[in-house]
C-alpha cells in the first residue's frame, strides 16, 4: 500500500493532467476500431463519420473535465444530484417528450435532456456515498436502503420504457452493494426472490413489445419476417463472417441492408461479418484490457467510496458490452443497449466517457486525498 | 492509538474485502467474455457453412429473363405481330404483409375492378410466393404516374415495363396468326410434361391459337438468367452475372397484306372464307375468315363480357371458316369427279347424256332436280362442267358408285386434314359405306350416291380442302401441303421452309387432266359458263368452277325462293379458281355463306383477288 502512495506521489506524464495513460490508450484503440466499423456500417456516410468524430471529441473533452474534478466533490454532490435526477425522471413521466415510441426526453427549453443518462452516474455515486459512510460490509438495513435507492430510478426508467438503461442503472446500483461486501447468503436470497418475481414482471410490468422481444429471443425462427428478423439476420451476418471475415466494406449482410439498425445497436454484427472471429477476439481483448485496467484502478483506489464507485462504473461498462454482444449474437433477448465506444450514438457516449473521467479522477487524486 | 489501529485494520480489511469482491467481479467478466467467444466460435467456425449458405441465399437471387418473342412479317416484310412496351402493376406476394389490404389501398388510387382482384388472388394462390404477379396490365399514363408517386407506400408492389404483343392489323390476321395469352394452369401442365417449364420461368404468355401456337417453340426463344444482388427489400442492387436470353425467331409468312385486305373488303358484311395458295408450293397467299375479331383483346385476358359477345354472336366470329368451316362442297367438286369418271371409263370426253331437268334412279320415284329446271338436253363433260349440269353428275356418280367416289376423293384430300401449319383444322367428311355404318348404323343407299355427284348429302369440305384439291388439279396430280410460313429469320439469317410436293392422284391417261382444265377455263371464258360474268375483260387467263350449296332440302317440285327462307338457310356461294390458265401460280377457294349463287357472289371475290394479285405482282 505504501508503494501505491509513493508511486502516486510522483505523477509522471499524463497523470499530471489527471489522465490514466493505459486506460486512455485502450479507449482510443476501441474508438479507432469503432470508427473503422462505423464507416462501413453507415454505408460510407461522410456525414455520420463527421458527427461521430465530433461526438467522440466532445465526449473525450467531457472525460478530461470530469477527471479534473476531485473525488471529494463527487462524494459531496452524489446525493443532491441523485435527488435532482429522481425528480427529473418523475417529470419525464409526467411531461416528457416522446421519441421513438418512448418517453425519455425532458425539454428544458434550451436543451433536450435525458435524465436517465444523469442517473447512470448519480445512482452509483449516491449509493456508494451512502454505503461508504460506515464500515464495510454494510449492515442489512443499509443494504436495504441502497437497494431501494437503486430500484426506484430503475423502475421509473423501465416505465418510460427504456429497458436497456434501466438494466444498466440497476447494475450500477447492485454492483456497489455487491462490491461493498453484501453477504453471499443475502445474494442467494435476493436471487431467489427475483426469480420468483419474474412472472409478476411478465404479467404486470412488461410492455407488449418487451414481451414480444423475449418470446422472439426464445425462438427467433418462429417469426422470421417479424420481430425475429433482426436476430436471424444478425446471426447470419455473424456466422457468415467466419474466421477472417468478408473484409472491410465487403459484408453483404450489412452493405445490402439485410441488417437492421446496423450502425447503432447491431454494429457488432457488422464487425463480426467483416472482420470475422479474429476481429471479435481483438475487440473483446480491447474491452477486457479496459475493464481490467479499470478494475486495477478501483482496487488501488484509496478509500471505500472511490473503490465502490470505480468498481461499479467498471462493471456497468462490462454489462454494456456483454448485453449488446449477447443480444446481437442471440445469447440474450434484444434490449436496446448500444455497443459502448463503437455504436453511433449521442448522449450515452458522453455519459460513458464522463464515467471514465470519474475513474481517472479517482486514480489520480490519491495524493491529495491521503494528505487531507 | 488503539482506535487508530482498529481504523487502519478496518481500512485494510475493507480493502481486502473489496479486492476479493473485485476479483470475483472480474472473474465474472472473464467468464462472460469466454461465453461470448465460445458462442462466436460456434457461430463463425462451427456453423460457418450454414450461415455462409444462408448469407449467400440472402443476397444472390437468380432471376430468369424472358426472351423477346419473335416477330411476324408478311411476305413483303410488313410487321404483323410486334412487341410494344406497356406498363403493368405487379405484386410480389412474398413481400406484401397483407395482400387484401394492399389491394384495397391500391383500388383507392386507380380503378381495379373486383373481377381483376379476384383473378389476381387466384393467381396468387396458384403461383409461387416470390413470383411477381400482374394485377393490372396496360396501365394508362395517368395510372402509371399516380402509382409511381405512391410507390413508396407499397413495398412489394412494382410498376413493370414489359413488352406486350400487339397485332397492328387487328382482325385481319386473327385466324391465321392467332394470338398469345397468359399462361394458364393447362399450359403450365403441358409445359411441365414436355419439360419446357424451365424455359418459361420468366414468360407470362404463350401462343394460344394459330401460328402463335403452332410455331410457339420458334417464336418463344430461350430463357436467360441474371444473378443479381438484392437487398432485404428484394430490390436489385446490381447484376453479378448474366446469361442473356435468346430471342425467338422471326417468322416471315407467305401471306400478303394486300391480298388479305382485298379479301376483307370483298367479304365486308358477309360471312365467309377466302384462301389463296401458290399451287406449285402450297404457300398460302391469303387466308381470311369473315367476320374476324381483334386478337389484341386476348393478349391480356379478354373480359367475360367481350368474350360472351364473340361466343354468342350470330356471325360466329370465333370459328376459323378457312379450316374449320364445314360446308357441302357442292358443284365445286364436279371437275374432280369428272376426272375420275374419265379415268374409270364411265364417261369419255365426247360421251353425252340427255338431261330432262331431273334425274331418277331406276325403280325409284324420287326425282333429283337439275338447277336448270327444264334441262339442258344433250350434254357432254365439257358442257356439264361449264354449265354445272346436275343431271350429268347424278348419273355419273351412280355409275361410279360410292366406293370409287370415296376412295378417289380421299386422294384429293377430302375427309383429311391438309396439314396446314395451324392446329385449328377440321378434316370434314368424305362419306363411305363404312363411315355411314359407323356414324348412323345404316347401310349406304343408292340415293345417297346420287347427291354425292353434286357435292351434297353427307359430303363436307373446308375451304382449304377445296383449295388444295384444286391445286392437285392444276398440278395434274401433285399435292402440296398448304403452308403459311415462308421462312424464319434468326439473328439476321433467313432460312426458307422446304415445301413438300408429292403425287397424290394417279390416272391412266394424263390427257384427261387437260380435258378437265379446259372445261374449267371455259367455265370462265365462254358465254354459257357459270363464272363468265364475273371474269369478263380480265388481262389474265384463269379457270374455275362455281358452286351453290343447298343448306336445306327443298321439297319435290318446290321452287327455291331465297326471300322466303331464313337467312341462315339460304344457299352458300362457292368458287374455286386458278390463274393464269397456263402454269397457274395462284389457286383460290371462296365460300360466302347464305348469299345464293356461286357465280354471282363467290366468283366476283375470286376476281378481285386475282386482279390484285396480278396488278400488285404478289408472287413475283
Amino acid at each position: 500500500m505504501n508503494d501505491v502512495i509513493s508511486e502516486s506521489q510522483r505523477p509522471r506524464g499524463l497523470a499530471i493532467f489527471h489522465i490514466d495513460a493505459p486506460l486512455l490508450l485502450g479507449l482510443l484503440a476501441l474508438m479507432g476500431f469503432g470508427l473503422l466499423v462505423l464507416y462501413s456500417a453507415s454505408g460510407q456516410s461522410q456525414a455520420m463519420m463527421q458527427a461521430q468524430l465530433i461526438r467522440l471529441g466532445l465526449a473525450l473533452a467531457v472525460m478530461v473535465v470530469f477527471a479534473q474534478i476531485s473525488p471529494l466533490t463527487y462524494k459531496r454532490w452524489g446525493l443532491p444530484v441523485f435527488i435532482l435526477g429522481l425528480l427529473m425522471l418523475i417529470a419525464v413521466l409526467l411531461v416528457g417528450e416522446v421519441g421513438k415510441g418512448a418517453q425519455r426526453w425532458l425539454n428544458l427549453g434550451f436543451i433536450r435532456f435525458q435524465p436517465s443518462e444523469l442517473m447512470k452516474l448519480a445512482v452509483p455515486l449516491a449509493i456508494a456515498w451512502f454505503i461508504s459512510n460506515h464500515n464495510l460490509p454494510p449492515k442489512i438495513w443499509r443494504l436495504l436502503v441502497g437497494f431501494v435507492m437503486c430500484v426506484v430510478p430503475t423502475l421509473l426508467i423501465a416505465k418510460q420504457p427504456d429497458l436497456g438503461t434501466a438494466l444498466l442503472i440497476a447494475t450500477s446500483g447492485i454492483m456497489v452493494l455487491f462490491l461493498a461486501g453484501m453477504s453471499w447468503r443475502l445474494i442467494a436470497f435476493i436471487g431467489l426472490l427475483i426469480s420468483s418475481f419474474l412472472p409478476v414482471m411478465w404479467f404486470f410490468v412488461m410492455h407488449d413489445y418487451q414481451k414480444r422481444r423475449v418470446l422472439t429471443f426464445l425462438n427467433p425462427e418462429t417469426d422470421p419476417l417479424g420481430s425475429g428478423y433482426h436476430i436471424i439476420q444478425s446471426k447470419i451476418a455473424i456466422g457468415s463472417g467466419g474466421l477472417q471475415g468478408k473484409g472491410w466494406l465487403q459484408g453483404t449482410q450489412s452493405q445490402l441492408e439485410f441488417l437492421p439498425e446496423r450502425h447503432t445497436d447491431f454494429i457488432f454484427s457488422v464487425l463480426s461479418e467483416e472482420f470475422g472471429l479474429m476481429g471479435v477476439v481483438l475487440l473483446v481483448s480491447l474491452y477486457l484490457f479496459v475493464i481490467g485496467r479499470c478494475m486495477l484502478l478501483a482496487i488501488r483506489a484509496q478509500d471505500s467510496f472511490s473503490k465502490l464507485v470505480a468498481g461499479s462504473l467498471t462493471m456497468t461498462f462490462f454489462v454494456y458490452v456483454f448485453v449488446n454482444i449477447g443480444m446481437v449474437s442471440g445469447l440474450l433477448p434484444v434490449v436496446g443497449v448500444p455497443l459502448p465506444l463503437i455504436s453511433y450514438g449521442g448522449t450515452s457516449m458522453v455519459t460513458l466517457l464522463a464515467a471514465f473521467g470519474i475513474l481517472m479522477s479517482i486514480s489520480t487524486h490519491k495524493r491529495i486525498l491521503a494528505s487531507s | 492509538m488503539r482506535r487508530q489501529r482498529e481504523a487502519i485494520q478496518d481500512h485494510a480489511a475493507e480493502a481486502l474485502l473489496f479486492k476479493r469482491r473485485a476479483l470475483v467481479a472480474f472473474s465474472i467478466v472473464v467468464l462472460s467474455f469466454m461465453v461470448v467467444l465460445f458462442n462466436q466460435y460456434h457461430l463463425q467456425i462451427r456453423s460457418y457453412h450454414e450461415y455462409q449458405t444462408r448469407s449467400e441465399g440472402n443476397r444472390i437471387k437468380v432471376v430468369p429473363v424472358a426472351p423477346n418473342r419473335g416477330l411476324i412479317y408478311d411476305r413483303n416484310g410488313i410487321l404483323l405481330a410486334e412487341n410494344t412496351p406497356v406498363h403493368s402493376l405487379e405484386i410480389i406476394p412474398e413481400q406484401v404483409a397483407d395482400i387484401e389490404q394492399t389491394l384495397a389501398e391500391l383500388a383507392k388510387l386507380i380503378d381495379i375492378s373486383p373481377e381483376l382482384q379476384e383473378s389476381f388472388l387466384q393467381d396468387v394462390r396458384r403461383q409461387r410466393r416470390f413470383n411477381s404477379i400482374a394485377l393490372k396490365e396496360q396501365l394508362s399514363e395517368q395510372e402509371v404516374a399516380i402509382l409511381a408517386v405512391n410507390q413508396h407506400r407499397f413495398p412489394g408492389v412494382t410498376l413493370e415495363a414489359r413488352l406486350s404483343r400487339t397485332y397492328p392489323f387487328g382482325d385481319l390476321f386473327t385466324h391465321s396468326i392467332g394470338y398469345i395469352g397468359r399462361i394458364n394452369s393447362n399450359d403450365l401442365q403441358r409445359l411441365r410434361e414436355q419439360e419446357l417449364a424451365a424455359n418459361y420461368a420468366a414468360s407470362r404468355h404463350i401462343g394460344k391459337i394459330g401460328l402463335e401456337r403452332y410455331y410457339e417453340r420458334l417464336l418463344h426463344g430461350s430463357v436467360g438468367y441474371q444473378e443479381v444482388e438484392v437487398n432485404n427489400r428484394g430490390r436489385v442492387i446490381r447484376t453479378l452475372r448474366s446469361d442473356p436470353a435468346i430471342s425467338g425467331q422471326d417468322l416471315i409468312l407467305s401471306l400478303d397484306v394486300g391480298l388479305q385486305l382485298t379479301a376483307q373488303q370483298a367479304l365486308e358484311g358477309l360471312r365467309g372464307a377466302v384462301v389463296a395458295l401458290d399451287p406449285r408450293t402450297g404457300a398460302v397467299l391469303a387466308f381470311y375468315s369473315n367476320p374476324g375479331y381483334d386478337p389484341n383483346l386476348f393478349v391480356h385476358g379478354i373480359s367475360s363480357s367481350n368474350y360472351n359477345a364473340l361466343l354468342n354472336s350470330f356471325d360466329r366470329p370465333l370459328i376459323n371458316r378457312v379450316t374449320q368451316g364445314i360446308y357441302p362442297p357442292a358443284s365445286t367438286i364436279k371437275p374432280h369427279l369428272a376426272l375420275i369418271g374419265l379415268d374409270q371409263g364411265i364417261i369419255t370426253p365426247s360421251s353425252r347424256i340427255w338431261d330432262p331437268g331431273y334425274y331418277q334412279l331406276p325403280n325409284y320415284s324420287r326425282r333429283f332436280r337439275n338447277w336448270r329446271r327444264h334441262g339442258q338436253g344433250w350434254v357432254n363433260v365439257y358442257g356439264a362442267i361449264i354449265q354445272s349440269n346436275d343431271t350429268y353428275f347424278y348419273d355419273m356418280a351412280v355409275r361410279l358408285g360410292i366406293d370409287a367416289i370415296s376412295d378417289s376423293m380421299k386422294q384429293f384430300g377430302f375427309g383429311q386434314r391438309t396439314g396446314i401449319d395451324i392446329h385449328e383444322e377440321s378434316a370434314a367428311i368424305m362419306p363411305s359405306r363404312g363411315w355411314k355404318r359407323a356414324r348412323y348404323n345404316q347401310p349406304w343407299f343408292p340415293g345417297d350416291t346420287v347427291s354425292l355427284g353434286i357435292g351434297q348429302s353427307y359430303w363436307t369440305a373446308t375451304p382449304l380442302q377445296l383449295a388444295t384439291s384444286t391445286a392437285i388439279l392444276v398440278n395434274r396430280g401433285d399435292s402440296v401441303v398448304p403452308t403459311l410460313l415462308q421462312g424464319t429469320r434468326f439473328q439476321g439469317e433467313f432460312e426458307a421452309v422446304s415445301y413438300q410436293r408429292e403425287q397424290a392422284v394417279r390416272i391412266q391417261d394424263p390427257q384427261h387432266w387437260q380435258v378437265i382444265l379446259d372445261a374449267m377455263e371455259q367455265t370462265v371464258n365462254t358465254r354459257e359458263g357459270t363464272a363468265f360474268r364475273a371474269f369478263q375483260r380480265t388481262n389474265y387467263s384463269s379457270g374455275g368452277k362455281t358452286g351453290t350449296a343447298q343448306i336445306v332440302g327443298i321439297a319435290q317440285d318446290a321452287k327455291y325462293d331465297a326471300d322466303a327462307l331464313q337467312e341462315q338457310h339460304r344457299d352458300n356461294a362457292m368458287y374455286i379458281g386458278y390463274a393464269p390458265a397456263e402454269d397457274p401460280t395462284i389457286v383460290v377457294a371462296i365460300v360466302v355463306e347464305n348469299t345464293g349463287g356461286g357465280g354471282s357472289t363467290a366468283a366476283p371475290v375470286a376476281r378481285q383477288l386475282f386482279d390484285y394479285y396480278f396488278s400488285a405482282g404478289v408472287n413475283q
